[in-house]
């Protein structure tokens, strides 16, 4: 067998069920199934990165595995898009491994080997979900996935809440699958052949094509954690270790938007404009409101977790902005937004899995998830807090990092928009515009909260002084992470040729402009805009370096130590300074009818005043609760008819035949 | 273009220079409209020299990041002076950075500044820290959309080709810029902690803002963060003249006679600039902070407005 870009990634994926595999050989030995076996998964990783950069400029691979049930071989196809989301998992999932050979502890949850297990099939299975090129393939390995992340989130499966957490999130996978399974179903037209081949193939009328796309926005959505289907973050993230929420929340989130891009942009071929006006609506809703829950979240992972919502809402308009050009025909404009989603995927796996490997190191260094029990760690742990602040000044879409590159991407994408055909969505596309310039200024807000209260400042709590940093293996692991991001930042260029494969193969156009400069990005022409990384960097370098030159040169370097002047208060401990509480309560001031709020107030006659806030998700009263009661409500109904005694059942056995007799009279 | 490129660099390192002096301007007249005689305009750089020549002091608990933190500030300053025109529409490094980068430029300098804030745990620091990102948070997404309006007027992002474009439509009103105009004026007070929104000169620790994050810096430091502020306020201002006044800027093909013009034009513009911000922050009366957001969300929403104006009414 020749060695194609194919062949090598299903190498890598059965690799991969063979290192989880090999987890069992000894399942209690942490050295063996936690340490050796991660190292060899970070290995396939790269292998699986550089194969689907290979594959990016060959043509489309397809084959038919003889696996499966009789009649019912797998097959699998290898196209950019494919390559691309291979290559995301490969360079994301590089880090998450390496960091985890040094990361999982022996005694902490699961059986290490058991772990090694559930970990490589979750990738490996991740791997089919974009490889698939069939419906059965692809749901069986869309369910794998769902499981194997299923017994990684209840790792610590002995805390009743991470119990809860892990139903919740099995719960609205399952309902999403149902979701996929019968968009599916309706993609096939008639024809009853389940290969997506088929499905391209099948032309269906625009009401039908609509409602398999809006099956799929709910499936692929659900994974995503679009509002109102995204309450199963903040629950599962907390609960998973962390760099399995490193690989939730970078990567898999990333197979749902694969999902839907497969769908709308390829089994569909062409979208239909309001489609796109969709998707931009729900994705500028749920950006804004994932940062601003964001915004006041308490626990670090929490944090991360709403961040993750408000980024998938930030790709989800980029995809909406890309399907509604691409509805109007409007091409150049349609690859635009594609490649600034697709760009925003990458780099959201980057610094949300650097991030959340970073709360991984400080959990274990503190034992601690709460904001207001953390601070000073930059003392404690420099590796961890100096890579941590990359990651935080590219998810705040600081300059010259990729999160302003996918950022500002997306906003030539709004602003190029020359009069569109109709009146709402030239209302929308502002709109949106605005409601994305706001999400990545309250990002910004978020990432000071966050890196502030974790990092910097005097220690909370005695305890933390005794923090250590991370180990060599997770160095390396969030180093890695943290390269990606200022590779991503300074080659934009590279990587925009790279993602034009994706949309000349799917919207027939590419961007093309930005060829003709290595180092100056033009997306649209050089008139119209254009930012180049590396001149910014280097001009900042430049201007920081002489800066720094002139005041140390000309004046002197002196410095003295002294205790914190603060206005000249004596008795400072560290309990003044601002909590996490403290830190987002303009946010709360600010977007109050957002959060259910529940207020505990002292009266001043109270012995022990106790104050409390806690803050709740309104979608849980709007749609999840009345859920559960009408769901608990018909069960009751339904229990009348269980009273448990023979003689009621023979007599509904006696109805029953009397009912049919009387039909077949 | 080498000539291009050294008129260029000459208008950075001018704005650099000179921001000080347009603070020490708007002070000069503030003070007259207050019956004071004021300290002198040269007094932001006797400042600034007083502070290069102490020995900096610095609490025990900070980490390396507050000692960075002014530098990164000055460099993103600096780095903002060279993207902006300030004479002539030939920013060094207008081509590199677009207005977007140009507000990324922004939003890093508060990051660093607000981090350092928080990175000796005073309780003074973190409550500025806050107090800063909320009113960055509502003040960038305006002062973006005001940029996209006037892009979307000017078929470009790149500042020197607004200012080119606009320069060019004589006397042209646009509605859309006029609101747009109101929400940048908003937006310069609010991020250059000037009055409705902070106070520069206020001594009361609770009612600030920006003083209140820079409590802890000293010396050098201080002289830097305060360079750096000067040279913010100045850049917005030529951000100002940019969009709203960009006529008298020296075009791309004007000749030597064009550019000689228009330095005095420009000296012109900001004096007159800097007297009505002077008579703005004296005519009104500082906002309690939680008045701040629904200033800025006005801002935010004129903003809009600007941007929703040309894109129905396409002017």
């Amino acid at each position: 067998m020749a060695l194609t870009p194919l062949s090598l990634v299903l190498g890598v994926a059965i690799a991969w069920l063979a290192i989880g595999a090999a987890g069992l050989l000894r399942p209690h030995d942490i050295r063996f199934a936690g340490r050796a076996l991660f190292g060899l998964g970070a290995v396939a990783a790269l292998l699986l990165l550089a194969a689907g950069i290979w594959s990016l400029g060959q043509p489309v691979q397809a084959w038919v595995l003889p696996l499966g049930l009789p009649d019912l071989p797998l097959h699998v196809r290898l196209d950019p898009l494919a390559s691309f989301f291979l290559a995301l998992i490969g360079a994301t999932a590089a880090g998450i491994s390496v960091y985890s050979a040094g990361y999982f502890r022996a005694g902490e949850g699961a059986l290490p080997g058991l772990l090694c297990l559930q970990y490589h099939v979750f990738l490996a299975s991740m791997t089919m979900v974009v490889l698939a090129d069939d419906a059965y393939t692809f749901m069986v390995a869309w369910e794998t996935m769902a499981l194997a992340s299923y017994f990684l989130v209840t790792t610590q499966h002995r805390v009743p809440e991470i119990r809860k957490a892990g139903f919740l999130y099995l719960l609205l996978a399952h309902v999403g699958a149902i979701g996929i399974l019968l968009c599916f179903g309706v993609l096939q037209g008639g024809s009853w052949q389940f290969t997506f081949d088929a499905m391209r193939a099948a032309t269906l009328p625009p009401t039908w094509a609509s409602i398999a796309f809006g099956l799929a926005l709910f499936g692929f959505g659900a994974k995503a954690g679009l509002v109102p289907l995204h309450v199963w973050l903040p629950e599962a993230h907390p609960a998973a270790p962390s760099p399995v929420s490193a690989l939730m929340s970078g990567v898999m989130l990333k197979t749902a938007i694969y999902g839907i891009v497969r769908v709308s942009f390829d089994l569909l071929h062409t979208p239909l404009w309001w489609w796109g006006a969709v998707a931009l609506a729900l994705g500028a809703f749920t950006a804004v409101f994932g940062a601003v829950f964001a915004a006041v979240q308490t626990d670090m992972k929490r944090l991360l977790a709403y961040s993750s919502i408000e980024n998938i809402g930030v790709i989800v308009t980029g995809l909406g902005l890309a399907m509604l050009f691409r509805g109007l025909k409007m091409n150049a404009l349609a690859a635009l937004s594609l490649s600034a989603a697709l760009y925003h995927c990458i780099n959201h796996a980057q610094f949300k899995s650097l991030l959340f490997l970073c709360t991984g190191s400080v959990l274990h260094a503190t034992g601690q998830r709460n904001l207001g029990k953390l601070g000073g760690l930059i003392h404690r742990m420099p590796w961890v807090a100096w890579l941590a602040l990359v990651g935080t000044l590219a998810m705040a879409g600081l300059p010259p990092l990729n999160g302003f590159v996918s950022e500002w991407l997306l906003l030539q994408a709004y602003l190029f928009t020359p009069g569109l055909p109709h009146t709402i969505v030239n209302m929308l596309v502002p709109l949106g515009a605005a409601a994305f310039a706001l999400t990545v200024a309250l990002s910004a807000y978020v990432m000071v909260k966050f890196y502030g209260v974790i990092f910097l400042g005097r220690a909370r709590e005695a305890i933390l002084t005794q923090a250590h940093d991370a180990g060599w293996l997770e160095r390396i692991g969030l180093a890695w992470l943290a390269l990606g991001c200022v590779a991503l930042g300074m080659a934009p260029v590279a990587v925009l040729d790279a993602l034009d494969t994706i949309n000349r193969s799917l919207i027939g156009t590419g961007i093309g402009a930005q060829t003709q400069n290595w180092w100056l990005l033009t997306p649209v022409d050089a008139q119209r805009a254009s930012y180049s990384p590396l001149v910014f960097a280097a001009g900042m370098a430049i201007a920081i370096a002489i800066t720094y030159l002139v005041v140390r040169r000309l004046y002197h370097g002196r410095v003295r130590r002294s205790d914190p002047w603060d206005c000249g208060f004596p008795a400072q401990t560290p309990r003044m300074q601002d909590t996490a509480e403290g830190f987002g309560q303009p946010i709360r001031h600010v977007f109050g009818p957002f959060f259910r709020i529940e207020r505990e107030l002292p009266t001043p006659f109270d012995k022990e005043p106790r104050y409390a806030l806690r803050l709740g998700d309104r979608w849980w009263d709007w749609l999840y609760l009345p859920i559960a009661r009408s769901v608990q409500e018909t069960a009751r109904v339904v229990g009348y008819l269980q009273q448990g005694r023979i003689a009621l059942y023979l007599f509904y056995s006696f109805a029953t035949l009397l009912t049919l007799l009387a039909f077949a009279l | 273009m080498s000539t291009w490129a050294i008129i260029g660099l000459f208008e950075a390192v001018l704005a650099i220079l000179i921001a000080p002096l347009f603070i020490g301007w708007i002070d000069q007249c503030r003070a007259w409209l207050q019956n004071r005689r004021g300290a002198g305009m040269l007094q932001p750089y006797r400042t600034i020299r007083k502070l290069l020549h102490k020995d900096a002091v610095i609490a025990h608990g900070a980490s390396s990041l507050f000692r960075v933190s002014p530098y990164v500030q000055f460099g993103a300053m600096a780095m903002a002076a060279a993207i902006i025109p300030v004479f002539s529409v030939r920013a060094p490094l207008g081509v590199a950075a677009d207005t977007i980068a140009l507000v990324g430029v922004f939003a890093l300098a508060r990051v660093f500044i607000a981090l350092a804030a928080m990175d000796i745990g005073t309780a003074f620091g973190s409550l500025g820290a806050r107090r800063e990102m909320l009113v960055g948070f509502l003040a960038e997404p305006a002062l973006l959309m005001v940029f996209l309006t006037a892009s979307m007027i000017s078929q470009s992002t790149l500042l020197p080709t607004i200012a080119d474009v606009l320069g060019q439509i004589h006397f042209t009103i646009f509605p859309s810029l006029a609101f747009a105009g109101i929400a940048f004026v908003m937006v310069l007070l609010a991020e250059n902690a000037r009055i409705p929104i902070d106070n520069p000169t206020t001594h009361l620790e609770l009612t600030m803002i920006h003083e209140a994050m820079v409590l802890e810096y000293s010396a050098r430091h201080l002289a830097l963060i305060e360079w750096s502020s000067a040279l913010k306020l100045f850049n917005y201002a030529t951000i100002g003249i940019a969009l709203f006044l960009p006529w008298g800027l020296a075009g791309r093909t004007g000749g030597a006679l064009e550019l000689a013009l228009a330095l005095p034009i420009a000296a012109l513009k900001l004096v007159i600039l800097g007297a009505a911000l002077a008579l703005v922050e004296t005519l009104s009366a500082k906002l309690r902070i939680f008045r701040a957001p629904e200033f800025l969300a006005t801002a935010f929403l004129l903003a809009v407005l600007g941007l929703l104006v040309h894109l129905l009414l396409g002017s």
